[in-house]
């Protein structure tokens, strides 16, 4: 413990989560970034669109390369909704549950889409094909409810386009 | 030529088919032998008539809605079929399609020109009848009432150019507005829009040149002018649908505002859960940038503007200006106390115009038509036009630009077509997820932060979310808590905690438990929080909490259920 947070070299604290490769990906992601200031956003943004997640072993280089303590870059992986600590599932389902869609019945179709795939908001399925994630608010309010699938909107849901949704990502 | 086909690019036409209509008349047209340009637009803001199809002819353009790839193939013949015009073919310039997805543009079709259309507009030809004889014609699209209504300032392109065209931005009344504020001098640019009445579109409506006047006075070397597109609120899609359908008038607005207050580099921070609309900006901002829109030398003036995209990570509160500066910076969204105020200390430190998209994308028309002109439309103290967003369970919902002083019910009722669903209004949610619960008796308030505020409620940025009979207001009153409660960024305590604990006395209300005890704690509650928090997402969570339980008491267990229909007319 006292020897990991004394180490001089952040990356000899590194959880043996990443290859040699991925590790130097991890670098070249971060280099990418000199000279942008309050990096920090971006380069997680870049982290988790190459990786799929936000690798814990990032934390400890990231503080390093941008000058901050670790437990500042750990505060704002874990302060933003966005970040993963964990790959998700091959399909990302973001159902809106926010009041435009409670009033149009999002509310049933969230149950319809928890039901059919097996799983809770939040959640991945146990073969890892689709994580079902809560978004508050798609900004697609007037065709409500709504919808995003792997970056694709739908709107106007109901339950025969929520099982036609399910039938999609989880046949 | 080539006939010109819009349809929406919009992810609100992208969510109800938008794609699959233009895959389908594009696939369409080349079978059919008609040559075909088709522009991926803006969506003009009648949602319920997306995907809205245009078509455009000599005497303007016409609109097909809602379409649907089946109806893809009669609305080609229709065009196709069109016998020829016996008056010479229009001399129009030939436009280029920016965006749009050509259809065999290279193979046009002799006898089937653009040209050769006839015009909806004089009807009683017989050729106008594959037109008009369509079920799903609308007729000319400037003349459909609901947009007929409005008045656009703002949103004038939007729906109308292609979104990726300076040309067309610029044809369209571009620019304007900077070439004026290039001319004139910091203080004269600030007093125009102080002139104009602007308040700030994002919720609190502060007097924005009395902002810009601030910056403008802070000294240090240097400035930032930042826009926050961080539209969090539900009910809202105004900006998602300005920078996707005028993503310049956003540059325009935010260089204005640069070379007022003295600032040469400006954020837009928009959200995660905008992927088109961030495309859409990025997209933009390169072409703002070759063509010497931003840069070192804008439009060849020997000045300085550059912008850059952040996004955010879904973060609810980040739309609060201090803890989207904190964004910015890479830290935790979590807010500031004030003071010192972004105007004086903002982003790195440094004096920042803070403004919400919407008003600065303002500012371009302030500067090209005068502040006297924007100043002549509004209500009280509040000058201008209002980007009403009509949303929910509505039969026509979409964006309804107008100035302020326009009835809640007359928005609701007559504008927005009362609720998708048939059955009668039983409350609407004004100003986002922070907003207060309206209940029809209060359909007379109009539309103006002050009237709002006289009533404990708030207009926010234009949101108005429409719910039927069926809704259940003290759940809602929960989800209000239990938003607060995912959504605080932790900083104070009666955020933090208070909404925690709201959920919870919410909760014991609705099993039944000493009812009216419970309710005067969650009054005394949401009183601390108002009064307590640093920002407005615990100090504004009470006003739907409050409203719910004054208005709708009778969901609260509070009157007896006979007393229901009297509480909920």
């Amino acid at each position: 413990m006292s020897q990991s947070r004394h180490a001089k070299d952040p990356l000899a604290v590194t959880p043996k989560e990443l290859s040699g490769a991925q590790l130097d990906e991890l670098l070249t992601i971060i280099a990418g970034f000199e000279g942008v200031e309050g990096a920090a956003l971006p380069i997680l943004h870049a982290i988790q669109s190459a990786f799929g997640y936000v690798p814990q072993a990032a934390v400890p280089i990231l503080a390093d390369k941008l000058n901050r303590s670790r437990a500042e870059i750990h505060g704002v992986v874990t302060f933003y909704h966005d970040f993963r600590s964990q790959p998700a599932g091959q399909h990302v389902v973001k159902l809106c549950r926010a009041e435009a869609c409670q009033s149009m019945g999002g509310n049933h179709v969230a149950e319809v889409v928890e039901a059919g795939l097996g799983i809770g908001m939040g959640e991945t399925t146990a073969d890892g094909r689709v994580t079902l994630e809560p978004v508050y608010c798609l900004g697609l309010c007037a065709v409500a409810p709504a919808a995003m699938v792997d970056g694709r909107v739908i709107g106007r849901l109901d339950e025969a386009k929520a099982g036609a949704l399910i039938a999609e990502v989880a046949p | 030529m080539t006939l010109r086909i819009f349809v929406p690019g919009d992810s609100g036409a992208l969510a109800v088919g938008a794609d699959e209509v233009a895959a389908a008349i594009a696939a369409e047209a080349g079978k059919q032998g008609l040559a075909v340009t088709l522009v991926r637009n803006g969506s003009r803001g009648l949602y319920w008539l997306e995907p809205l199809v245009e078509v455009e002819t000599p005497a303007g353009r016409i609109a097909f809605g809602p379409v649907t790839p089946d109806e893809v193939q009669e609305l080609v013949a229709g065009l196709a079929s069109a016998p020829a015009d016996p008056s010479p073919p229009g001399e129009g310039p030939p436009r280029s399609g920016g965006g749009g997805v050509g259809a065999s543009p290279e193979e046009p079709h002799p006898s089937q020109s653009f040209a050769r259309i006839p015009s909806p507009l004089e009807g009683r030809d017989r050729a106008a009848a594959p037109f008009t004889s369509h079920p799903l014609y609308l007729g000319p699209t400037e003349d459909i009432s609901f947009l007929k209504r409005q008045t656009r300032f703002t949103f004038a392109r939007c729906g109308v150019i292609d979104p990726l065209s300076l040309e067309d931005y610029r044809a369209a009344g571009g620019l304007k507005g900077l070439q004026a504020a290039l001319a004139l001098t910091p203080e004269t640019i600030v007093d125009q829009v102080t002139q104009a009445g602007l308040r700030g579109r994002g919720g609190a409506g502060f007097p924005t040149g009395i902002k810009w006047k601030t910056v403008l006075a802070a000294e240090g070397p240097r400035k930032f002018v930042v826009t926050n597109a961080d539209e969090g609120d539900s009910g809202t899609f105004a900006d998602r649908m300005l920078m996707e359908g005028d993503p310049f008038v956003l540059i325009e607005g935010m260089i204005i505002a640069g070379l007022a207050v003295g600032a040469s580099h400006g954020y837009i921070y928009s959200r995660s859960e905008y992927p088109h609309a961030n495309r859409v900006m990025e997209k933009a901002l390169a072409i703002a940038e070759s063509a010497g829109l931003l840069g070192m030398d804008i439009l060849a003036s020997g000045r300085t503007f550059t912008i850059e995209l952040r996004i955010g990570a879904g973060a609810y509160v980040c739309g609060e200006e201090t803890a989207l500066l904190e964004s910015i910076e890479g830290k935790r969204g979590q807010v500031r106390a004030k003071p010192p105020l972004p105007a004086i200390k903002g982003l790195f430190g440094a004096p920042t115009v803070i403004n919400n998209l919407l008003t600065l994308a303002s500012v371009p028309f302030i500067l090209a038509e005068g502040a006297a002109a924007y100043a002549a439309v509004g209500f009280g103290r509040s000058r201008g036009t209002m980007a009403v967003q009509l949303a929910g369970n509505i039969r026509h919902g979409g964006l309804f630009e107008t100035g302020f002083g326009v009835s809640l019910g007359e928005l609701v009722e007559d504008i927005g077509g009362g609720t998708a669903t048939g059955r009668p209004v039983k409350a609407v949610q004004v100003g986002g997820p922070l907003g207060a619960y309206f209940p029809p008796s209060l359909f007379d308030t109009p539309f103006d932060y002050e009237a709002f505020a006289a009533r404990d409620g708030l207009i926010g940025h234009g949101g108005i979310v429409v719910f039927d009979d069926t809704v259940e207001m003290a759940q809602q009153a929960r989800f209000a808590m239990e938003f607060c409660a995912i959504e605080s960024c932790g900083k104070c305590t009666p955020c933090r905690i208070g909404s925690t604990r709201g959920v919870e006395v919410v909760d014991r209300i609705i099993a039944g438990h000493d009812v009216e005890a419970d309710a005067a704690l969650l009054a005394d509650l949401c009183d601390t929080m108002k009064f307590g928090s640093l920002c407005a997402l615990g100090g504004f969570t009470p006003y739907p909490v409050m409203s719910a339980l004054t208005h709708f008491p009778q969901d609260f267990g509070i009157v007896p259920p006979n007393g229901r229909m009297e509480a909920a007319e």
